[in-house]
């Protein structure tokens, strides 16, 4: 079976790789690319843990063919912290808003998203947008409060 | 598997024609990527329509209506002001699938061709009057959007055949649309029941009216009984007591998981009145 020769960006760093044409985006972030902080949970787009960005948009990686990301920019938990952490994941530790973790990067990802696009959510636009982000561990109500304490702090050092 | 990317959809359609074995084209691949994990479709030829040139663009057409490209994402539909205010009820009912992250890359045409009784999608479509063109070998023609499913996951598409756009009418002057479904939670389910209601009013009174019902047969129904129930009325109660009778009457539902034969055509006749009366609302724009 010919491999499928794809170059694109993650996390603004230009890379390429080869991929088998029925491998998802996920499974090249993990396996070709080494970035193992995207995560599989279902594998059929029900729990979130996948979610990246592509070209600004959420998505989960899952859910996309590897070959589809050529010439795309992808963005992944792994480039969410800059020198320090981002507010998102400061306020998330803050909160104990995760327990085993395993659901955290995609939530962070799909949070991230949503504070682009609103700075100022309500807990119930929260709750709709990260109804694709399953956790099974802490019920959800820290993890909105960790996603408005983030949205205030970054609303407030604008 | 053999991965291909036309740039127009006759190339499209020349590879499926030409194509011996399982066939998919994939858009936004929300459906297609769960059944090759789950085993149950093994393509030997994925055909991605993404690279095929205005496949991303929604524009309005020369006689007002749009044209929808078969990629645009829910979250690119529903981002469209001036297509939320002509059709909020085709827009609200392609934003219920999914989550945010399947409303990233779900596409009105890959719901409408994965062929499921209960997307959510079809219904508003169908009660727009939406169409959709098709490319084949042979040329291009246009169906309307009731006529593509022939039952659980089968369309009328002839191999070699493919989507290439969605087409919504003008909206014209005091028309309102709307689509609900009943679910039994809140968010990331499949309709147990989902209505669709497009009419255009004359002073207070309905002239022109499309009901259309999901998850109640094995194909969406576009409805003439429950049409005629409202139209030349006010959306007065028998007029919405007369709708909902023939909703009831027109479903044709099955038992399962989701909900009993007797609880869906009950709720048929339930979404039937609320939809109408929110469509009623919008075109007397009372409601966005």
């Amino acid at each position: 079976m010919s491999k499928i020769h794809v170059t694109t960006t993650v996390n603004g760093d230009p890379v390429e790789f080869l991929a088998d044409p029925r491998e998802t985006l996920l499974d090249a972030l993990r396996n070709h690319l080494d970035l193992t902080g995207t995560k599989e949970g279902c594998g059929t787009g029900d729990c979130g843990a996948c979610s990246v960005t592509v070209d600004g948009t959420l998505v989960c990686s899952c859910l996309m063919l590897a070959a589809e990301a050529n010439g795309k920019r992808v963005e992944t938990i792994e480039g969410m912290a800059g020198e320090e952490l981002h507010p998102l994941q400061r306020k998330f530790i803050e909160h104990a808003a995760l327990q085993c973790g395993f659901c955290t990067p995609g939530i962070l990802v799909a949070a991230k998203a949503l504070l682009e696009r609103n700075p100022d959510p309500t807990d119930t636009e929260i709750r709709y947008w990260l109804a694709g982000n399953l956790c099974r561990c802490t019920g959800y109500d820290k993890i909105i409060r960790a996603v408005q304490d983030a949205a205030a702090e970054m609303r407030g050092a604008a | 598997m053999r991965y291909h990317t036309p740039t127009s959809f006759a190339d499209a359609s020349a590879i499926a024609a030409g194509a011996k074995g399982t066939l998919r084209f994939l858009a936004g691949g929300t459906d297609v990527l769960v059944q090759m994990r789950a085993g149950m479709v093994q393509p030997d030829d994925l055909i991605d329509l993404k690279q095929i040139p205005g496949v991303d663009r929604i524009e309005r057409a020369p006689d007002g209506g749009w044209r929808i490209g078969v990629a645009v994402p829910g979250i690119v539909l529903g981002a469209h002001e001036a297509l939320v205010r002509d059709w909020p009820g085709v827009v609200e009912g392609m934003n219920l699938v999914g989550s945010t992250q399947v409303q990233g890359r779900a596409t009105l045409a890959g719901n409408l061709c994965n062929g499921s009784p209960a997307a959510d999608s079809v219904p508003g479509m169908v009660a727009a009057g939406a169409v959709v063109t098709v490319t084949g070998p042979k040329g291009s023609r246009d169906l309307p959007v009731e006529q593509v499913p022939t039952g659980p996951g089968r369309t009328s598409l002839a191999r070699g055949e493919v989507i290439s756009a969605i087409t919504l009418p003008p909206r014209g002057k005091n028309g309102g649309d709307a689509y609900l479904r009943f679910i039994p939670r809140t968010e990331m389910d499949i309709a147990v029941v989902g209505c669709a209601v497009n009419l255009r009013l004359e002073g207070d009174r309905i002239v022109e009216a499309r009901v259309a019902l999901g998850a109640v047969a094995p194909t969406v129904i576009l409805s003439e009984a429950a049409a005629k129930a409202i139209i030349g009325t006010t959306l007065d109660d028998s007029a919405l007591e007369a709708l909902a009778k023939a909703a009831e009457g027109e479903a044709k539902p099955i038992s399962d998981k989701r909900g009993t034969k007797e609880f869906r055509i009950e709720v048929a006749g339930v979404l039937a009145r609320r939809a109408a009366k929110i469509a009623y609302d919008r075109a007397k724009g009372l409601k966005a």
